[in-house]
């Protein structure tokens, strides 16, 4: 089994932007499973009362925890975006090259701008402060 | 399945056991369901007037916030596992592939069953 070639063979492709999309696809993934122990501890924080909240809001005020869930939250508005692209792909619709690249920028610039609004509107919020 | 069964069922023209598509098919149900979960949490957070505790105890204890809470922690954690699943079956090799892929169900299941607790005490529990 080990002897056969298997997928994903990526290196045998001549580089396009839209591989780039597809790897991130899959790290955002893997970063918002990451992000699931926080929304998790968050509610076990929450449901413990208001000194495990008070120890949970400082913890998630900490820099290096903000500058993971401004990470997560760009993480999930690009994995949003380009899930539903994925979604499209799997009715079929979009799936001429020109199509995958187009809808591959609009999915950039709309999980970029969406991020942004969202970290302005949570971190005025003084979500963990 | 021996072989000669095997055979049979492919001259009977059985095709598969129609569960191929079972582990597609629910990776894009739940897709769908945080397409609306998702926004959800995030919009309802947003319209709070702050994040202090009592505000969100008084949100997370409505019966509709919690029920949407719970769909959205199960159907997040279910997500999650079936995609880890692919990646780690696409790039982990040897014994190590089966280690993970169970140790990756049962921290999911466990996180689920963590969330879905929290949930339950924060709309059943006064502070």
């Amino acid at each position: 089994m080990a002897t056969r070639p298997l997928s994903p063979h990526l290196f045998i492709y001549r580089f396009a932007y839209t591989m780039a999309l597809s790897v991130l696809h899959r790290a955002a993934g893997i970063l918002l499973s990451f992000g699931l122990l926080l929304l998790v501890a968050w509610l076990l924080a929450l449901a413990s009362g208001e000194a495990a909240y008070a120890s949970f809001s400082a913890f998630a005020g900490s820099w290096p925890v903000k500058l993971a869930l401004a990470l997560l939250l760009v993480s999930f508005c690009y994995h949003f975006a380009n899930g539903i692209r994925h979604l499209c792909w799997d009715m079929g619709w979009g799936l001429e090259r020109q199509q995958a690249r187009a809808s591959a920028r609009i999915v950039v610039v709309g999980a970029v701008l969406v991020a942004a609004v969202l970290l302005y509107l949570f971190f005025g919020k003084g979500i963990g402060s | 399945m021996s072989n000669a069964a095997q055979a049979l069922s492919r001259v009977l023209g059985r095709g598969s056991a129609h569960e191929g598509a079972h582990h597609w098919r629910t990776q894009r149900l739940t897709a769908v369901a945080l397409l609306v979960l998702g926004p959800w949490l995030i919009i309802s957070l947003l319209l709070l007037p702050d994040l202090q505790f009592a505000t969100l105890r008084a949100w997370a204890s409505g019966l509709v916030n919690a029920a949407l809470l719970a769909l959205l922690v199960v159907i997040a954690c279910w997500h999650s596992q079936l995609g880890l699943q692919v990646v780690i079956e696409d790039y982990v090799r040897g014994w190590l592939r089966m280690t993970t892929l169970v140790v990756s169900v049962f921290l999911h299941v466990l996180l689920g069953a963590l969330g879905l607790f929290a949930i339950v005490r924060l709309a059943l529990v006064a502070p």
